[in-house]
């Protein structure tokens, strides 16, 4: 396929822009394979214009059309082009709404012009192809190909955990995708139990996904686990080895828990098409609880209809409120914080340890065990941390970028399996960090950053689904990774967060309703002015900044006194 | 002190709502003027203080095998569940708090007790410290247009008004007087908020007795001479804050609004606000709301719709934007007017006065505003601070300061103080503590003497500043009129007033106390030069605090327990601010996670859900 076939109209002159907030302005319109390009119109002397929208175009969600035929207006006469008599004729108006829900508008003189312009960007935005993507073809000139792609291996992450205990080993069953297709080469397993285990356990769970280590928590050794749903089946068919692998997680007479994401009544309806859940009686040493989360067409669903509240100006407080709650947007957050703060209190407080799992693994179970990990673990809670937890616990865990951020919520396309569980995960960490605001090292705008890019981005690091079509497409050679990009020192200091201060605790989150606001950042992002908010960071750095030098100091006397305090001693000492 | 029959009842327990901590266990005392709860079952002495006054309502619950439960809800929405070992102690306590609470004389009320010992000079520099008279200085009054007029010195022509009023030059003493009579109450037209870049002038009256047909000539001439008083625009506007179905209402019973073919270029509006009733029901049912213990999402936000609350904060704001455009972008004067003139009509004007004067975002500038509400006879009846008619008690103070946190969510950076100095006010508007809100007009609180006998809040609040200031204003001059979005995404539910004392909802680390703390290191540095010629309000506080804090030793000894004096005045503002979440610098902030942890371990992780002993 050549991009050039998509392409009817490659430019076209005289297009107003508009976009909510900005002044319009009038320009030449270009397409090119991946972008959409306008340059207001040079000032007659042949200079280029400045450009003033440079959108990619994987970016569009939906394109929508309006043409009119003005046979009785007579547009104003502009100096420059005796084509504009042609306008009297007809002209039309693209909107554009945009996967990080940016709405643009594109005034197109000539109705075949406009028909032309926006079936290019449709068929061009629903290239499906991976290999067909811009970061195949994207190659800035400040950074190299390799760079940032192998910043967390997860063998260094396993030498941490090993410090602390031999009880976990690293294996590479997977090296060639066979066992699991949708975990990567290595994973974490229980020492004791054999790769032959491993392999059988795996035959008795959706899609290969047997239990693995998702995190350690080093205050007291317990374990967060992660799978997929036994195939329990309608037989209550057992499996031996997968006993014996979660078995192993266990001492004697240990409890640990099973955080199960469906509800009891759909878990036990899973075992009509072939799922199902551990049974007590196989399990005896876990204990199951049920948290439902919505997930699939539900949770986009949910995204779609708070979109439409939040761009319909027209609402009445009621009706704001009225759909608000019906689109059940902040039930869903409220409900996955819920569920990682009791994944990370069995943790921490029952000191039990805890596995995570729903049907296929791949969704709420990601988003339970890496929100756990948040609030749990202080090293998740910096810029490089939370990197690495994204590329741990989302990317190579096997959560289908592809599938479910192929669309946003303006899509008229039928859904297929797009759901909004990462963006949803960003969501509840905003919510932490709005609850503990010196605890996170990044700010609301590397949130925007990460919702942006796994929509649609310059960048490999969120195309495909898991890690054997990463290798299959060779993401990681020909592709730029996001977080080289990121690290770079000028970028970074974008995304930090001018109050972070070391906080070695535990953040345990009120999930009351008063406590958990709309978040405003990401969903009024285009439609209310941010001036004043804008200068209010501004003012806050500064304030900030200028304190810089006796913050430090203090922050060395805190460290120094909550080590001679012998309560946080004994917890740094575990 | 005769309504006090226990004044201490051991084995008290206090209960959390929103922990499943266990209830705290300790002593209960009541003074002349508070309720004290001593907690003597945790390590740290910990005391809760509620002022008689704060206390809106007392309940005794039936009796459980823990005991006898006592409710009590609080004016500024505090709410203690305590739980009393023997029914007749609980019985006791709850017949004396419900006569402390509701206190039948104007000479029972705190402030006429209360003694700071501070000289009589300094309580009377401390009534000067906010002079109506001073600011119409600063609108430029009198001018050609306005005079300040003692027409009403005697309160011949309005009772509930000041002896002083602004009103056009153009309307003679006749003019005055005849519209007064075609006036509710005889409150005539008299300006409010004069803008002195174009002259458009904001007033306000009550509503005109029209009934059905009649007119009268002196209030037509009136408003002629308001709309004459800004040569710039032709018309005005005549904006009635009632629904017109209220409006119209009124009519039948003599009352109701202007006839625009009465009068000479004015252009009439209705901006349908909801009446005290409405509103007073409104905020009953919110405060149900947030009192649902472990309510689901969907729970909590159909409650907030259901009870309407913010689509009332939103119909205030949406009038006070409108006034202030009218005066700003069309140049044209507004009269306002509701029922009496004196709740929707006060919170409308003092909105847009603030929307239009970056004066009033500053500490003496909001002081001042919410001195003129209470100057031109913001009925106070609406706090129930007596023994009365409980229809005619209503928050509309409350939503003014709501719409001006709202503001702060939106400007960050515009208003010279934060949050709670918002809640300081709240709480005084309800403690009787001092003068500044007893009494329902000028003419009442002469008589009562307020302004011999008690003492005005503003000094004591001002005394506070450095940690009412907000960190990021940017100074009096770097914004003008504020524009705010009216959408009714722009509205949040404020948690920080409505669920103020369930510290448990609140983020858990404090960004307002940091910035403080960093702003307090800097100003040090800063060698405590006075930062700008703008700040004058705070010359004053020096100057004044300085007598002040000389005179005052102990501001709260009137309290009868025996306490030591200095922790009698930290528990007091304890009781009245709650303890400060996390501590006024940073690393006092990680000692106090450090805390929460060390708590956590035992059983005060918040309640995910009773999953453990399914």
């Amino acid at each position: 396929m050549e991009f050039s076939e998509l392409i009817k109209t490659a430019t076209v002159e005289s297009v107003l822009l508009s976009c909510a907030g900005l002044p319009p302005v009038r320009g030449t319109l270009c397409i090119t394979s991946h972008h959409l390009l306008l340059s207001s119109c040079p000032g007659g002397d042949g200079q280029p214009g400045t450009v003033e929208l440079w959108l990619l175009i994987r970016n569009v969600d939906a394109v929508e059309k309006r043409v009119q035929n003005l046979g009785w207006y007579q547009p104003p006469r502009t100096n420059d082009s005796p084509r504009d008599t042609r306008l009297a004729g007809s002209s039309g108006t693209i909107t554009l709404r945009c996967k990080d829900l940016k709405v643009l508008q594109l005034e197109i003189p000539g109705m075949e012009e406009c028909l032309n312009i926006a079936s290019s960007i449709e068929a061009l935005s629903s290239v499906d192809s991976v290999m067909m993507m811009y970061p195949f073809f994207y190659r800035p000139q400040d950074l190299r190909l390799e760079e940032g792609w192998h910043l967390f291996p997860l063998e260094q992450y396993f030498q941490q955990i090993a410090a602390q205990t031999s009880q976990w080993r690293l294996s590479d069953l997977n090296r060639d995708f066979t066992t699991c297709p949708t975990y990567p080469a290595d994973v974490i397993v229980p020492a004791a139990v054999s790769d032959d285990t491993l392999r059988r356990a795996a035959r008795f769970r959706q899609g290969g996904r047997f239990p693995v280590l998702s995190y350690y928590h080093p205050r007291n050794g317990t374990v967060l686990l992660r799978s997929s749903q036994p195939l329990t089946g309608p037989n209550r068919k057992r499996c031996p080895e997968d006993e014996v692998l979660l078995g192993m997680v266990l001492d004697e007479g240990e409890r640990g828990f099973i955080i199960d994401t469906r509800s009891a009544q759909a878990a036990k309806q899973a075992r009509m098409t072939g799922g199902g859940t551990e049974p007590k009686s196989s399990y005896p040493q876990w204990k199951r609880l049920h948290r439902p989360l919505e997930r699939g067409r539900p949770l986009q669903e949910s995204f779609i209809k708070l979109v439409e509240a939040c761009n319909d100006a027209s609402l009445s407080m009621d009706r704001w409120l009225s759909r608000l709650e019906s689109c059940r947007w902040l039930s869903h957050v409220k409900a996955a914080l819920s569920t990682a703060c009791l994944a990370a209190q069995c943790l921490d407080r029952e000191e039990a340890s805890v596995l995570v799992h729903g049907a296929e693994g791949t969704d709420t179970t990601l988003l339970v065990t890496a929100l756990a990990q948040v609030i749990l673990d202080p090293g998740c809670r910096t810029v490089v941390g939370f990197q690495g937890l994204l590329e741990r616990e989302w990317i190579e865990a096997g959560h289908p970028f592809h599938l479910r951020c192929a669309r946003s919520a303006y899509s008229h396309a039928r859904l297929k399996q797009e759901a909004p569980l990462f963006l949803l995960f960003l969501d509840c960490v905003w919510q932490l960090s709005r609850q503990f605001p010196f605890s996170l090292e990044f700010g609301e705008s590397l949130l925007l950053t990460l919702f942006d890019n796994a929509y649609a981005s310059d960048y490999g690091t969120f195309l495909c689904n898991n890690e054997k079509e990463r290798c299959l497409c060779k993401v990681k050679e020909n592709t730029h990774s996001l977080w080289a990009w990121l690290n770079q020192p000028e970028e970074k200091k974008k995304y930090l967060n001018p109050l972070y201060s070391h906080n070695p605790l535990v953040i345990w989150p009120s999930v009351e309703p008063q406590s958990i606001q709309l978040w405003q950042g990401l969903f009024f992002r285009w439609i209310r002015p941010s001036q004043y908010l804008d200068e209010a960071r501004a003012e806050m750095q500064r304030l900030v900044e200028g304190n810089e030098a006796p913050a430090k100091e203090s922050a060395g006397s805190r460290l120094s006194q909550s080590l001679s305090d012998p309560a946080a001693r004994t917890e740094n000492e575990r | 002190m005769e309504h006090i029959t226990t004044p201490k009842v051991e084995n008290v327990k206090l209960l959390d709502r929103y922990t499943n901590r266990k209830a705290a266990n300790g002593t209960l005392y009541l003074t002349a003027t508070h309720l004290i709860y001593v907690d003597a079952s945790s390590e740290v002495r910990k005391e809760t203080w509620i002022l008689h006054h704060h206390i809106a309502s007392v309940e005794k619950l039936p009796l459980t095998t823990a005991g006898c439960p006592l409710l009590i809800h609080c004016k500024n929405f505090h709410v203690a569940h305590f739980v009393i070992g023997q029914e007749r102690d609980c019985h006791e306590v709850y017949t004396s708090l419900l006569k402390l609470s509701q206190p039948v004389k104007p000479e029972e009320l705190y402030a006429f007790s209360y003694n700071p010992k501070m000289s009589k000079d300094n309580r009377e520099i401390g009534w000067k410290l906010i002079d109506l008279k001073v600011d119409y200085q600063r609108m430029g009054i009198p001018n050609d247009y306005w005079e300040i007029t003692d027409v009403n010195k005697d309160y011949e022509v309005c009772n509930t008004y000041p002896p002083e009023i602004v009103v056009p030059r153009a309307a003679n003493k006749a003019t005055v007087i005849g519209s007064s009579r075609f006036r509710s109450r005889g409150r005539i037209p008299v300006l409010s908020y004069l803008y002195k870049e174009n002259n458009a002038a904001i007033c306000r009256c009550s509503q005109p007795l029209s009934g059905f047909s009649a007119r009268c000539l002196e209030d037509e001439q009136m408003l002629q001479a308001i709309r004459e008083a800004n040569p710039g625009c032709a018309f005005m506007y005549v904006v009635d804050t009632r629904p017109k179905l209220n409006a119209m209402a009124n009519r039948a019973a003599g009352k109701g609004y202007e006839n625009e073919d009465n009068y000479d270029n004015i252009r009439f509006k209705f901006i349908g606000i909801e009446n005290i009733h409405v509103m007073r029901n409104s905020l009953q049912k919110l405060l149900e709301v947030c009192e649902t213990k472990s309510p689901s999402m969907s729970d909590f936000l159909t409650g907030l719709e259901n009870s309407g609350w913010l689509r009332h904060i939103k119909a205030v704001m949406d009038a006070g934007v409108f006034l202030a455009k009218a005066v700003k972008d069309e140049n044209a004067s507004v009269l306002v007017h509701c029922s009496d003139g004196w709740d929707r009509t006060a919170q409308v004007c003092s909105l847009a006065s603030l929307l239009l004067d970056p004066f009033y975002r500053t500490f003496k500038g909001f002081m001042l505003v919410t001195q003129d509400l209470t100057m031109f006879c913001f009925s106070l009846s609406r706090c129930g601070h007596l023994d009365g008619d409980p229809k005619e008690v209503s928050p509309v103070f409350t939503q003014f300061i709501e719409c001006v946190w709202q503001l702060m969510q939106q400007f960050p950076c515009t208003f010279e103080f934060n949050e709670r100095f918002l809640l300081e006010i709240h709480d005084h508007v309800y403690s009787c503590q001092f003068g500044n809100f007893l009494g329902t007009c000028h003419k009442e609180r002469e008589d009562l003497k307020i302004f011999e006998k008690t003492h005005s809040l503003w000094p004591f609040l001002l005394q506070k500043k450095q940690e009412l200031r907000n960190p990021l204003y940017k100074g009096f001059t770097a914004y003008k009129e504020l524009q705010p979005n009216t959408l009714p995404f722009s509205f949040q539910f404020w948690c920080g007033m409505y669920n103020r004392f369930d510290k448990g909802m609140h983020p858990k680390q404090c960004v307002l106390d940091h910035l403080l703390s960093c702003m307090s290191q800097k100003m040090k540095l800063e060698d405590n030069k006075l930062r700008s010629v703008h700040d004058w309000s705070r010359k004053d506080a020096i100057r004044l605090f300085s007598v002040v804090v000389r005179g005052c030793k102990c501001p709260f000894s009137s309290s009868k327990i025996d306490f030591k004096k200095k922790k009698n005045f930290l528990a007091l503002n304890e009781s009245l601010h709650g303890p400060s979440p996390c501590g006024r610098t940073d690393s006092f902030f990680v000692s106090y996670a450090y805390l929460l942890n060390k708590n956590n371990k035992k059983n005060s992780v918040p309640f995910y859900g009773d999953h453990f002993n399914v």
